[in-house]
């Protein structure tokens, strides 16, 4: 098929973001390369602003929304929903990991860029209109997680967490990427819309075996990704082991990358035959909220205890995408973002809290926390409670949102399980406020600095959006009603 | 000044009492302290005061502040609603929130952590004039869910003491199960009615769309689950659990939020839903039943309870029994009345506890005590005056309120005659254990040690004032509510006819058909109800202080039933965990291992067994929900640990399971 | 295709190259024949003349540096395999292509760069400095 392969520069406007992130990175690494150690520091300053200035670029590319590249990127109100999300964790991970890289003595401008990759990696997962776009994204996005989970070579946890999320995750995307093959053979097209339309189109409709086949290959993908039961596993393994920085980036920027690559998938392409992934993704949301609770509830260890919760959490979106609606769909969207501000924010603390090798991250290492750092504890706090879901916090609407779409489509038992899982939750939240407000620091505990000035920044930023997310929850859910509308 | 436009100022005051105390709190000294907390709720009540006054000025007694729009998605506003309802409400709220303010200024003067305590109790009068002013039901539930957690900070107040923190997490847990109804309630009712707030619900409940709902159907659900929530917030049966143990707090804790404010949040939810009530007969039969149960129930647990705040807060229970049995038979503005009075006299029968607790040095047994009468005279005599209020003597404010809901049971068209008798007995139960607590306490010899019997001291101004004030209430806030038949001016029925704009429509339905029940049954049963109450008050007073000891009948075989509170914290042990752990296989296993080593011998057999029994009686019987929860988990965690193997094959073995699972459904569907 | 060609001229090319390329091979090998010297001793005459002995125990340790190597050798391997795909389409994506090239080959150099400067293939790393490989 001939054509002009030269896009246009409306087309490279709209990619735009993506590429000023690669070349932020790449030039991240000649930096490193050539500067003293001394000059090193502004690497993250650097990495810092490129993902600003890439945010602003995102922000005023959704002014002229409309494909590109062939329609292989469709860059619309959805996307930038999401790839401003993605942009915002990189950040805020930036912020949380400069002090820790430097307590571990592992600073480096590699730690950024990959960063960087991971972000531009995921940001394609959102605007991919294409089933090979998202497989790429997807890759681009692990490869570089993986390296970041490994990042402190000398720490045993760091390599087993690399080596396994490695292992797993191609796994997984092998899995996704045969789907992929699938879809192909029977549809005849990887695009989108192009599927979409073949499983509109009552002429020619293909046999419901095969893309029955191919849909389940290609959840199998999805669900690792976003760490759905029974393909969790991973998860409390992998988020135990790596820094508590890049664990905060890894259970938010690629899940929140991979829900949106799932709603692309399920709610526009597969959208036709959605009675065949409703009732899958309905017992895997059963599951997955049950697993992620009760294994929650017996963690001494925090990182492993947000862990499992953040796989419950995922099972509450997938709830919200059982709806199939839009509002499921505005549901999923806003629980991401606030998800995203809270467990970001708790990890910082706990990265805050762990320091150096990582030694104090049993439930007891928060002890006395209220005494020893007021604001700290407070603003985990916020964050706990928010993730318990109690009203005026992100958390709380987010839920509601999802319980109220899922009710909208007459999912009342999936409404219930739900319900009563978010009150088994707080059992395990209210232990670590318990402990920080109600048991005396142990005799001897030496002192905890006060929290760096990016780990600060983090938490404040971090805790408004939360509390802003709970009481005004329609500045978000304004914009997520908008790019849900492109998917309908 | 428009007052009416500022109701938004009395929640937040306190919060601005609380957010001092979070961020400066620790620096400044405690007569700061002592002016700010009490001070901030002592302006919200003045603000409360004017707001009421020209709210009865207006001719539509409905007032609305929109500050912004919250969720537009379901049409709901962050916006304040004051009517006659909510005006009860929050003079209830800010008034003895401000007297039990003051009386904790002495009370908690010798303990840690003065400031933290005084933040989170501002903080909670916040949530629960958010809770009383919203206009809509997730403002509503924003309240609902604050108070919840603030009371939760409270219990465990005292974080050195185990127990305390236990019972703080039960109250969360348990209180978020009936939240799940309540959530659940909401978006069926948003269903319905298009709608969360107050005033849209009930117009569209009352218009032509609905009609009453005779057999279970939607509508009864919604109302149902609505009360689901009510029963975990005002410790009702099955979820009425956790409220005794919720003792472990502070006294003026007790007192301000499980005594008279939040407890009471589920009664005034029910009756602000009352347009929704009023619908379905079958649901607010089922209210009016719980109620009773829960009535008798917690009376009869009362009856033998010997510490003096376990006493009380089983008489909550019952009480608040009482205030859903109002609801439930439709006598709204009865049931608002009986909680008007009794966070009067319940107020201060708690802060009283807590004044002879202070005077004991801590000591709560109320068998230790005993002679109290002159030792501390203005406790004794604020208190007496309490226990004939809730006794229900004739003129106290406990009288007519009790008095109305036992009558309503009868004249009511939705009410029982079963209703009926059950509330006299409980009314029987309640002179008898009140008066039981004041003759162990006050009268008699001293029961204490000498250390204790030389401390004895009356607790300084700060407590006493806020007593006598409240005192003064429980005998005058009745007065607002006589009976018709006294044939009193308007003024001492303005109770009822300052609620009728909420109630009224709602009036219009249930008496239809309503017979007008004869003056004369009437004065009878208020005769026999003051007849019950003396009798009752007799019988406690034959007893504690005529009878020695051994020499009371001990009420055979219900003592320890009673005394065990029915066991039902040990029958919902039974019923989950030994199910679940014989299920689970743990436990299964290790008494089997226990049992059978030790068969090999019979006299080891023998002691081991029962060694065995008995601590795993101690370990997993005695304890309580909390291990209940514990264990549930431990079982089903189980699984998921064996799951979590840590290896990698196992974790793609996982993988394939799933990915043959989804082709399995395919397969078959 | 525009003008059908003669099957001679279509192969000749194919032929030419073939030619080239066992010419050259013959050439290679036989020149070395011709002009080396010859040594016969037990290093010599191993499968590998430096590097691993083959037979012993499998559980040997090897220095880092021949992984990293390695890995290196097939990182830039896949990278020139890329090239292949690139040539065949070439024609038709005309410019386009050309410049992509460009992008993806000042891609590689960079991460050519970093190890090189990382020390990544300098092999025999100073004792006293093995902090160099990062």
């Amino acid at each position: 098929m001939p054509g002009n392969y030269m896009p246009s520069a409306a087309e490279l406007f709209r990619f735009s973001p993506e590429l000023l992130l690669t070349a932020a990175g790449t030039l991240l690494m000649i930096f490193e390369a050539i500067t003293s150690p001394k000059q090193k520091r502004s690497l993250p300053v650097f990495a810092f602003l490129s993902l600003l200035a890439a945010l602003a670029l995102a922000v005023a590319a959704s002014s002229d929304p409309g494909p590109a590249f062939n329609r292989m990127l469709q860059v619309d109100g959805f996307a930038t929903f999401f790839r401003v999300l993605v942009m915002a964790i990189g950040a805020v991970t930036i912020l949380i990991s400069t002090n820790y890289l430097k307590q571990a003595e592992h600073e480096g401008g590699e730690f950024y860029s990959l960063v960087l990759f991971s972000v531009v990696g995921q940001c394609l997962m959102a605007t991919a209109n294409e089933l090979i776009m998202i497989f790429i994204g997807i890759e681009v996005s692990s490869i570089a997680t993986y390296v970041l989970a490994g990042y402190l070579r000398d720490d045993k946890r760091n390599n087993e967490a690399a080596l396994k999320y490695f292992l797993l995750g191609s796994f997984a995307t092998a899995f996704l990427l045969y789907g992929v093959a699938w879809i192909y053979g029977t549809t005849g097209t990887t695009n989108l819309s192009g599927v979409r339309g073949v499983l509109l189109d009552p002429q020619n409709a293909p046999n419901a075996i095969l893309i029955s086949v191919a849909l389940g290959l290609v959840l199998v993908g999805l669900l690792f990704k976003v760490s759905a039961v029974p393909f969790q596993s991973w998860a409390p393994d992998v988020y135990q082991g790596a820094p508590a920085p890049v664990t905060a980036f890894m259970a938010t920027g690629p899940k929140a990358a991979a829900f949106a690559a799932f709603l692309r998938i399920t709610m526009w392409a597969f959208e036709p035959v959605k009675n065949h992934w409703i009732p899958v993704l309905w017992f895997t949301a059963i599951a997955t909220m049950i697993v992620g609770n009760f294994a929650a509830l017996r963690q001494s260890n925090v990182k492993r205890l947000l862990a499992y919760s953040s796989i419950a959490h995922a099972g509450y979106v997938l709830v919200a995408l059982t709806a199939a609606s839009k509002t499921g769909t505005e549901a999923a969207m806003f629980y991401m973002v606030s998800y995203a501000a809270m467990n970001l924010g708790a990890f910082a603390v706990i990265a805050h809290v762990a320091r150096k090798g990582e030694r104090r991250v049993e439930i007891d290492d928060f002890a006395g926390l209220g005494n020893r750092q007021p604001l700290t504890a407070a603003i985990f706090t916020v964050f706990l409670l928010s993730l318990i879901g109690v009203p005026l916090t992100g958390g709380f609407f987010a839920k509601f949102y999802v319980f109220k779409a899922a009710l909208d489509s007459q999912l009342i038992a999936l409404t219930i399980v739900g319900l009563l899982n978010s009150a088994v939750a707080a059992f395990y939240y209210l232990r670590l406020i318990v402990i920080m407000y109600m048991q005396p620091a142990p005799e001897g505990v030496d002192t905890l600095p006060e929290p760096s000035l990016g780990i600060r920044t983090a938490l404040v930023a971090c805790s408004l959006a939360t509390v802003v997310l709970g009481v005004f929850p329609s500045l978000v859910l304004d914009i997520a009603g908008r790019g849900a509308s492109f998917i309908r | 000044m428009n007052f009416l436009d500022l109701i938004w100022l009395i929640p937040l005051v306190p919060l601005f009492g609380a957010a001092v105390m979070l961020f400066f709190g620790r620096r400044l000294s405690k007569a700061a302290i002592s002016i700010i907390c009490p001070g901030a709720v002592g302006v919200s009540l003045l603000l409360s005061i004017a707001a009421v006054i020209q709210l009865a000025g207006l001719k539509e007694k409905i007032h609305q502040v929109t500050l912004f729009p919250w969720l537009p998605l379901m049409k709901v506003d962050m916006a304040y609603l004051l009517d006659p309802l909510s005006s009860v409400m929050i003079l209830v709220v800010t008034g003895i929130g401000f007297l039990i303010h003051v009386y904790s200024v002495g009370y908690m003067g010798h303990e840690g952590g003065y400031y933290r305590f005084f933040g989170y109790l501002n903080l909670f009068v916040f949530f629960m004039l958010t809770l009383v002013l919203a206009n809509s039901y997730p403002l509503l539930f924003v309240g609902w869910e604050g108070v919840g957690l603030c009371s939760y900070l409270l219990i465990g107040f005292y974080f050195n003491r185990k127990s305390a923190g236990d019972a703080g997490k039960k109250a969360f847990i348990v209180n978020r199960i009936g939240d799940a109804g309540f959530i659940l309630g909401m978006f069926f009712l948003y269903q319905l009615t298009d709608s969360l707030k107050f005033t849209d619900v009930n117009e569209a409940l009352r218009s032509a769309r609905f009609g009453v709902e005779h057999s279970f159907g939607l509508l009864s659900l919604t109302a149902l689950l609505l009360f689901v929530g009510a029963t975990g917030k005002s410790a009702q049966i099955p979820l009425y659990v956790w409220l005794p143990d919720a003792m472990e707090g502070p006294t003026p804790v007790s007192a301000l939020i499980h005594a008279a404010t939040m407890v009471t949040a589920g009664v005034y939810m029910v009756a602000r839903s009352n347009a929704l009530f009023q619908l379905t007969p079958e649901t607010s039969f089922i209210i009016a039943g719980v109620g009773a149960a829960t009535s008798i129930f917690a009376a009869s647990i009362a009856l033998v309870q010997t510490d003096i705040k376990k006493v009380l807060a089983y008489s909550t229970v019952s009480q608040l029994g009482y205030m859903f049995v109002a609801a439930g038979v439709g006598a709204y503005w009865v049931a608002v009345f009986h909680l008007f009075t009794h966070a009067f006299f319940k107020a201060l029968l708690f802060l009283g506890a807590g004044s002879v607790i202070h005077a004991m040095s801590g000591e709560q047994d109320m068998n230790l005590m005993g002679g109290l009468k002159n030792k501390i005279p203005i406790t004794f005599r604020t208190m007496f005056i309490a226990s004939l209020a809730i006794a229900g003597i004739p003129g106290l404010a406990g009288f007519f309120s009790k008095d109305e809901i036992i009558w309503q049971t009868h004249a009511s068209p939705l009410g029982s005659n079963f209703f009926t008798v059950v509330g006299l007995i409980t009314a029987a139960m309640t002179a008898f254990y009140m008066w039981r607590l004041m003759f162990l306490t006050f009268y008699g010899e001293g029961r204490m040690d000498e250390k204790t019997r030389h401390h004895l001291h009356e607790s300084p101004k700060t407590m006493t004032v806020p007593l006598m004030v409240l005192a003064a209430g429980s005998v005058l806030v009745g007065w607002l509510g006589t009976p018709k038949i006294f044939g009193l001016p308007e003024f001492f029925r303005g109770f009822e006819g300052w609620l009728e704009p909420v109630f009224e429509p709602v009036k219009a339905l249930a008496s239809e058909g309503a017979e007008q029940p004869e003056h004369a049954f009437e004065w009878f049963m208020m005769g026999v109800s003051v007849v019950i109450a003396i009798g009752g008050i007799y019988v406690a007073k034959y007893m504690y202080t005529k009878l020695r000891r051994d020499q009371r009948p001990s009420g055979g075989m219900l003592y320890p039933v009673l005394l065990n509170k029915w066991y039902v914290d040990e029958v919902y042990d039974l019923i989950f965990i030994r199910g679940l752990s014989l299920g689970g296989g743990g436990l299964f296993a290790k008494f089997d291992r226990e049992v059978v080593d030790g068969g090999v011998n019979g006299t080891a057999w023998t002691t081991r067994f029962v060694s065995t029994v008995s601590m795993w009686w101690d370990t997993w019987i005695v304890d309580g929900l909390v291990n209940l929860s514990a264990f549930t988990v431990r079982a089903l965690s189980f699984p998921v640990r064996f799951l979590q193997t840590g290896l990698l094959q196992s974790y793609a073995l996982a993988f394939v399971i799933g990915l043959l699972a989804i082709f399995g459904y395919y397969w078959v569907r | 295709m525009p003008n059908q060609l003669a099957p001679a001229e279509v192969w000749f090319p194919i032929l030419t190259q073939v030619v080239f390329a066992v010419v050259m091979a013959v050439a290679l090998v036989g020149v070395g024949l011709a002009l080396g010297k010859r040594v016969k001793n037990k290093v010599k005459d191993s499968p590998y003349e430096c590097g691993i002995t083959p037979v012993g125990s499998a559980r040997n340790r090897f220095s880092v540096k021949f992984y990293l190597v390695a890995m290196l050798f097939i990182l830039f391997d896949i990278e020139a395999i890329f090239l292949y795909p690139w040539a065949v389409v070439y024609r038709e994506l005309k410019l386009f292509a050309f410049f992509e090239m460009l992008l993806f080959m000042a891609l590689v150099l960079v991460g050519f760069f970093y190890i090189w400067k990382k020390g990544v293939l300098d092999w025999a790393v100073d004792e006293t400095s093995d902090e160099k490989i990062q």
